[in-house]
């Protein structure tokens, strides 16, 4: 296992809690209830607090004097690792909330297994941020069902959600050569073993919220190996860093 | 002089928390650990949540309190295992919490009475409220809305 795969691995880790941490904010002060805003923006404050672990832990890992900050202000897309699904634009809130459990389900089992790692940094972050998502897979899990089982107008809009959200759902489970070697050294799971488990809690949701899963299976990908991201990851960073670009190097 | 290990705690029983003033960080849990290495002492403190915003608050008053004891040579530590849990509020703290209009954590999993009026009869109205810690409540005798020390 080399430094610079475990610097990968952990980027992985930091852009997905960054990216969507940062989209969920955007409803901040706007969300359809008081009650949806306030728990939005917690959700996101969790977010970004474990991506200051990640990131923090990557840039040690990466050695080249860049601190969390750096990672998150300084880098350009391509540099990015997230998987797609989490910069996909906001939309609307039933789309949101849809993105946040397919997304919470999947965090829950990974943060679960890498609780586990044989990295102790890794294992102590993911026993820190696994409590957290587990309150936000009960929140958005109960949150689609109430929406998808709600009215008609709500369940079509839930239903168009997962039709939109199920071709970005695949990319999680997609394993390379940098997650063989995670895996071989136990420092965290091959993704592919995660679906099982997010398979079951997913089906058992979506069933309850009486929602349609799409059959075909077919995965956009690209995001977490950089290879490439969508258009929407650019219009996200010049808000996201509008500061740094405009004033390089300004400080608190 | 070195003061003792249970001066500083008393000490730092005094330092209220930002956010939840009416209890120290003693209470809260988060002071993991005090020791004296050489002439340092070192105080550890674990985050509640991971993205809560008074942590940075916290590791100011707890210098700021210490400094103001006499102590300079102070180092503080981010300590992130094993992970805070709201078992480690004090039960005093917890009482504090209560009569402060805030239901403190209940492993059932939401707040066993109303800090009001005492009464259950309790609707959920948020999973999160004011602070990352807490979620919205509201009492149906009184009709009065509250905040619940979430339980994780």
């Amino acid at each position: 296992m080399d430094n610079a795969s475990l610097f990968q691995c952990l980027l992985r880790f930091g852009d997905n809690t960054l990216v969507l941490g940062h989209r969920i904010s955007e409803w901040c002060g706007k969300a359809p209830a008081l009650e949806e805003d306030i728990a939005l923006a917690n959700t996101a404050l969790d977010l970004i607090g474990q991506t200051q672990m990640w990131l923090g832990y990557a840039a040690e890992v990466e050695g080249a004097d860049r601190s969390a900050d750096d990672l998150a202000m300084l880098r350009d897309v391509w540099d990015f690792r997230n998987i797609l699904m989490v910069e996909r634009p906001n939309i609307d809130f039933g789309h949101t909330i849809m993105r946040q459990f397919l997304f919470d389900a999947y965090h829950h089992a990974q943060l679960t297994a890498l609780s586990r790692s044989s990295d102790p940094r890794i294992a102590e972050i993911a026993a820190k941020s696994v409590k957290e998502a587990t309150y936000h897979l009960d929140r958005s899990a109960e949150t689609v069902i109430a929406l998808g089982d709600g009215t008609d107008v709500s369940h079509a809009k839930m239903q168009n959600a997962l039709d939109l959200l199920w071709p970005y759902a695949g990319e999680m489970f997609e394993s390379d050569d940098v997650d063989a070697q995670m895996a071989a050294s136990g420092i965290a799971p091959d993704p592919a073993t995660l679906r099982d488990a997010w398979d079951l809690r997913v089906r058992d949701t979506l069933s309850l919220a009486t929602l349609n899963i799409p059959e075909d299976n077919f995965a956009h990908k690209g995001g977490r190996t950089g290879a490439r991201h969508t258009e929407h990851l650019g219009h996200m960073l010049t808000q996201m860093q509008w500061l740094q670009r405009a004033y390089p190097g300004a400080v608190w | 002089m070195k003061p003792d290990l249970a001066t500083i705690w008393e000490w730092l029983g005094e330092v209220p928390d930002p956010e939840i003033p009416v209890i120290s960080v003693v209470d809260l849990g988060i002071i993991r650990d005090v020791v004296w290495d050489g002439d340092v002492l070192e105080v550890a403190i674990t985050p509640t949540y991971s993205g809560c915003p008074a942590t940075s608050i916290i590791n100011l008053d707890v210098e700021t309190a210490l400094r103001a004891h006499g102590l300079d040579n102070i180092r503080l530590k981010r300590q992130l295992s094993p992970p805070w849990t709201t078992d480690w509020l004090s039960a005093k703290g917890a009482s504090k919490l209560e009569a402060y209009g805030i239901s403190p954590p209940s492993p059932a999993g939401g707040p066993s009475r109303c800090p009001r009026c005492a009464s259950t009869d309790l609707q959920r109205v948020s999973q999160f409220g004011s602070t990352p810690c807490k979620a919205h409540w509201r009492c149906l005798s009184c009709l009065e809305p509250f905040d619940y020390f979430k339980c994780i």
